[in-house]
């Protein structure tokens, strides 16, 4: 056990935990936030997807005690309020999901990609994608709504 | 996951006092095959020695090397100016590790000290006559591979940079499991003054090895009409369900063949 310390959606949160908490356990379990899926648990499909400083990871392959000091956003803190994030409101708007389960992952991986490259490209979102996986395989509402997103934020 | 330990030092010799403390410590890099083969229980060290905070992720022109920090993470790699400009063979190979988050933690130093036989990176390191900087000693990439997840590294070794030589040309080409995206087949062609030099990873039962035969073909003649005549033995080639040996060494030609530019 042991105390960390790390910024969620700008929020301090300070806790104690086993050295073998995973992260998504402390967001889901520790401070409640369940925006954030476990799919596979297994590094594969994404729905864990959360930035950490800045960049996506997946938050079942981090330790909590890995993320120590760090600035955490999750889905829950993209929004404004009431007011959605443009990639949020694009995958509205383009139907961008079918059962919603994988969503907050792809919304993550999404905004991170189109963070770094404004003017990103089919094929670069595709690639940017290759980490998230969509059972319901609803790829190309996925694709159409990234694309609209990047618009949306500047692109 | 069983119950650990974790330790994060600022630096290599706090970590190594650290893992010394431990009965069965393990040092943990980027954390991309060691937390997965935690979380199945496929191993149980009583403690977790992060190495993440031990200023080992800087990238270097050191003239007829580029040297890369054992922490630089995959994304930095395939990002950074220098390395692009040096060998972008190398950047390639580094940009088609895993998926975008899988580059944003993994590192080269954790790749190469796992030696998983499907891994890219191996392959840069051998056929880029890489230098292995660890904080002991120096080991050329020759002798660093010796076999399936096997390395020349001792106990509580750390592998701290690795200097990979500039070639005047050089090309990484995968064929990627459909579903892994690791490659079944991966190969690194790098053209020295001296000759060139062949990396194939993801077919050796052994792990990464040089292929002789197409490195003297390509090093008398750098063209992919060089390779027509060889036969591609398949002898200690990886068969599995995604391929036989006798596939991976079909493979093992036309990626080579696809890497000749």
């Amino acid at each position: 056990m042991g105390e960390i310390s790390l910024k969620l959606n700008g929020k301090l949160e300070t806790k104690d935990v086993a050295d073998n908490t995973l992260l998504i356990d402390f967001i889901r379990e520790h401070v409640g936030l369940t925006g954030t899926h476990v799919g596979c648990d297994t590094s594969q499909c994404g729905a864990c997807v959360i930035h950490l400083d800045g960049v996506s990871v997946k938050a079942c392959t981090m330790l909590a005690k890995q993320a120590e000091g760090s600035e955490i956003v999750t889905i829950e803190g993209l929004a404004d309020g009431d007011e959605l994030h443009p990639m949020q409101q694009a995958f509205h708007e383009n139907h961008g999901l079918q059962c919603g389960f994988c969503t907050p992952g792809m919304v993550m991986s999404a905004v991170e990609m189109v963070t770094k490259n404004k003017n990103i490209s089919e094929d670069e979102i595709r690639k940017g994608l290759e980490g998230n996986i969509c059972r319901c395989t609803g790829y190309h509402n996925i694709v159409q709504s990234v694309k609209a997103g990047a618009a949306k934020m500047g692109g | 996951m069983y119950s650990t330990k974790y330790i994060k030092p600022n630096s290599t010799l706090e970590a190594l006092e650290a893992i010394k403390s431990m009965g069965e410590g393990k040092f943990l890099a980027g954390g991309m095959t060691l937390i997965p083969t935690l979380k199945q229980r496929l191993a149980s060290p009583d403690g977790l020695v992060d190495i993440s905070g031990c200023d080992l992720d800087s990238i270097s022109d050191e003239g007829d090397a580029i040297k890369i920090g054992a922490m630089t993470k995959h994304a930095s790699v395939a990002e950074s100016g220098l390395v692009n400009k040096a060998i972008p063979a190398l950047a390639k190979l580094a940009d088609g590790i895993g998926d975008r988050q899988v580059r944003n933690r993994g590192t080269l130093g954790g790749s190469v000290a796992n030696n998983d036989p499907s891994a890219c990176y191996p392959s840069a390191v051998l056929a880029l006559n890489a230098i292995v900087h660890t904080n002991t000693r120096s080991i050329e990439a020759d002798a660093f591979f010796t076999g399936m997840f096997e390395t020349a590294l001792e106990e509580n070794e750390i592998i701290e940079a690795i200097s990979f030589s500039k070639p005047t040309k050089a090309n990484y080409v995968k064929f990627p499991n459909p579903a892994s995206r690791y490659a079944m087949v991966g190969v690194f062609v790098a053209q020295f003054n001296d000759g060139v030099r062949v990396a194939v990873t993801g077919a050796g039962e052994g792990g990464v090895f040089r292929h002789a035969e197409m490195e003297a073909a390509l090093s008398s003649n750098y063209n992919a009409d060089a390779l027509s005549a060889l036969e591609i033995s398949s002898e200690g080639l990886i068969g599995d369900l995604h391929a036989s040996p006798e596939y991976r060494a079909s493979l093992i030609k036309e990626m080579t063949r696809r890497a000749i530019v």
